[in-house]
């Protein structure tokens, strides 16, 4: 039999996720997929999956989970949560070998709003339309179209066993303050005035509590719209930021409806969509405009940083003596290792 | 013929723009230029959505040149359009029955219109399929009739039932899940214009042409068992 991640404990929106559900948002249905792209890619890279394959999408509410009926290679990356492996802490970003008795604890940190739990494998379900990304308010993908909840056991086919010792991964891309996001303006940034653009793009906007896999809602000084603020429903991207009547941006994400009948002011970078996403309740932003090219080129970077392996640096261990240490030449790498959110 | 607007949506999405309103001839243009460019599709195009007005197009920036794309655009939308080929004229069963229509007397209320009127024009109009939006498989169609041009509700109103046929703010569409809305419930097909087990998920196609045909409470029921079975319950035929 094959062996099973089992959820001990999941808290709300913790969700199973695939690289999304393409090809259908002419008949209504938005990808679904990771928030935070860059991260599910980094997790899947770690261990040498398929970049677009399906993890556990670890948000706010935390998880704990166990193996059963065999060891099994995981990898975590992400926001900065508190990672502990049988009590022992983990860095946020790190691969291990998840043994049946063991416990992963994944809770939030001080900074970052969701984690992507990888298997070495992959999750044994069924796809909806092509796909396993979770959509709740569709309810279908992952599991029976809803969140993960404790009790849960999730079959792992071709199952690979993971580093022998917990290992920090090396993934520098995913340091990325979110103070400042970087959007193309437009498609309707003509429904502004001038003033209203450069009082878009000063800020600051703050990220609301009241975000989920849905839309980002930010709080600020409400814009005003030149023209009115209906326009006939069109598509919407993701990382569209629309304007409704009251004046609020809101930052439409994975979860977002595929059309909408709101001014668009402009649209998140692709790479920067993650940024936006790890940012909690409380963080002040502000969107810096760039042009396609600036952006194209950031796209390009993020291809190249997941184009190889990741590198993965042992933990820092309080038992190694000094002369050990200095004689394998790694504190340097295993303080930047750790260092990785 | 105009050339359409081109708008950048990000790094990854080009938006052209044909109009700003509900029309069939602006209508005919986005769907044009969708099945032009899905007859030939560009290497890195992802997907295309027709809406009302215009046409997002998903793209690879790291494969597929924005300006590469925008040149290929205006030359497709610069050519006659063809006659839709595909376009086909579906005709749904409906029930006006107050069991279905858990609001066509709030209408009627607000129109001034018969209960009965309120049924007879929502099923004597043809309506054309503008777009798929907001839920999976929820159609917003164009041809509802003046008279029933009521405006939306103030507040949504609870969930409606699956496969509803709803009204508001002078257009009409079609609710396959329940979601909360600012429309008015008036009728409800057994039909699903999304079914994830049949072979056609999305039977109906963006520009295919919706009649309803009205049906008591005890056909919709026996209609409703076969098609939760997996059969499609309404008719098509090939547009002439």
């Amino acid at each position: 039999m094959n062996p099973r991640l089992s959820i001990l404990s999941a808290g709300p929106g913790v969700t199973l996720q695939d690289g999304g559900r393409h090809g259908y948002l002419r008949y209504g249905i938005t990808a679904a997929g990771p928030m935070d792209p860059l991260a599910h890619a980094t997790a899947h890279r770690a261990l040498g999956n398929a970049l677009g394959a399906t993890a556990v999408e670890v948000s706010l509410g935390g998880v704990e989970v166990t193996a059963e009926g065999g060891p099994l290679g995981l990898a975590l990356a992400g926001g900065e949560f508190r990672v502990s492996l049988d009590g022992a802490p983990l860095p946020p970003s790190c691969a291990l070998t998840l043994h049946p008795g063991s416990h992963l604890v994944v809770r939030p940190g001080r900074a970052g709003a969701w984690a992507y739990l990888a298997v070495a494998g992959r999750f044994d379900l069924e796809p909806t339309l092509g796909s396993t990304a979770t959509h709740t308010r569709s309810g279908f993908g992952g599991l029976d179209g809803r969140a993960l909840r404790a009790g849960d056991r999730l079959t792992v086919a071709e199952a690979r066993p993971g580093p022998a010792d917990p290992q920090a991964l090396v993934a520098p891309w995913l340091v990325r303050p979110p103070e400042e996001i970087r959007v193309v303006l437009g498609p309707q940034d003509d429904f502004f005035a001038e003033d209203q653009i450069a009082a878009f793009l000063a800020g600051p906007w703050t990220v609301t509590t009241k975000g989920d896999r849905m839309a980002c809602f930010l709080d600020g000084t409400p814009l005003t719209h030149a023209k009115g603020y209906n326009i006939v429903s069109d598509g919407i991207a993701m990382g569209a930021i629309q304007v409704p009547g009251e004046g609020w941006p809101i930052v439409l994400m994975a979860d977002r409806q595929s059309t909408g009948g709101y001014p668009k002011i402009a649209t998140v970078i692709g790479p920067d969509l993650g940024r936006l996403a790890q940012a909690q309740g409380g963080t002040r932003i502000r969107f810096r405009a760039v042009d396609r090219a600036e952006a194209v080129a950031a796209r390009r970077a993020e291809a190249q940083a997941l184009a190889g392996p990741v590198a993965m640096e042992p933990l820092i261990r309080t038992d190694f003596s000094a002369e050990f240490l200095l004689g394998r030449n790694l504190i340097g790498g295993v303080v930047d290792g750790v260092q990785v959110p | 013929m105009q050339s359409p607007r081109l708008l950048d949506a990000g790094e990854a999405a080009l938006v052209a723009e044909f109009g700003t309103t509900v029309d069939p001839a602006i209508h005919d243009r986005v769907l044009a230029l969708d099945d032009a460019l899905r007859a030939a599709p560009p290497e890195g195009l992802r997907e295309t959505v027709p809406t009302y007005r215009s046409l997002m197009i998903h793209y690879d920036p790291l494969v597929l040149d924005r300006d590469d794309l925008a040149d290929r655009v205006l030359a497709l939308a610069a050519q006659p359009g063809k006659a839709r080929p595909g376009a086909a004229l579906w005709t749904l069963p409906c029930c006006y029955d107050p069991v279905c229509a858990e609001d066509i007397g709030a209408v009627a209320q607000a129109t001034g219109l018969s209960v009965e009127r309120v049924a007879a024009l929502h099923a004597g109009a043809e309506y054309r399929v503008y777009m798929y939006g907001f839920a999976p498989g929820f159609a917003y169609l164009g041809g509802l009739p003046a008279e029933l041009a009521v405006s939306r509700r103030a507040t949504p109103r609870p969930p409606h039932p699956a496969n509803a046929l709803i009204i508001g703010g002078g257009l009409a569409g079609v609710g396959t899940f329940p979601m909360p809305t600012g429309w008015y419930v008036v009728g409800r097909t057994p039909e699903r214009l999304y079914a994830p087990h049949r072979p056609e998920p999305f039977p109906v196609a963006v520009g295919d042409t919706l009649r309803f045909d009205a049906i008591d409470a005890a056909t919709f029921s026996a209609l409703e068992r076969r098609a939760a079975a997996g059969e499609l319950v309404a008719r098509r035929r090939e547009a002439a």
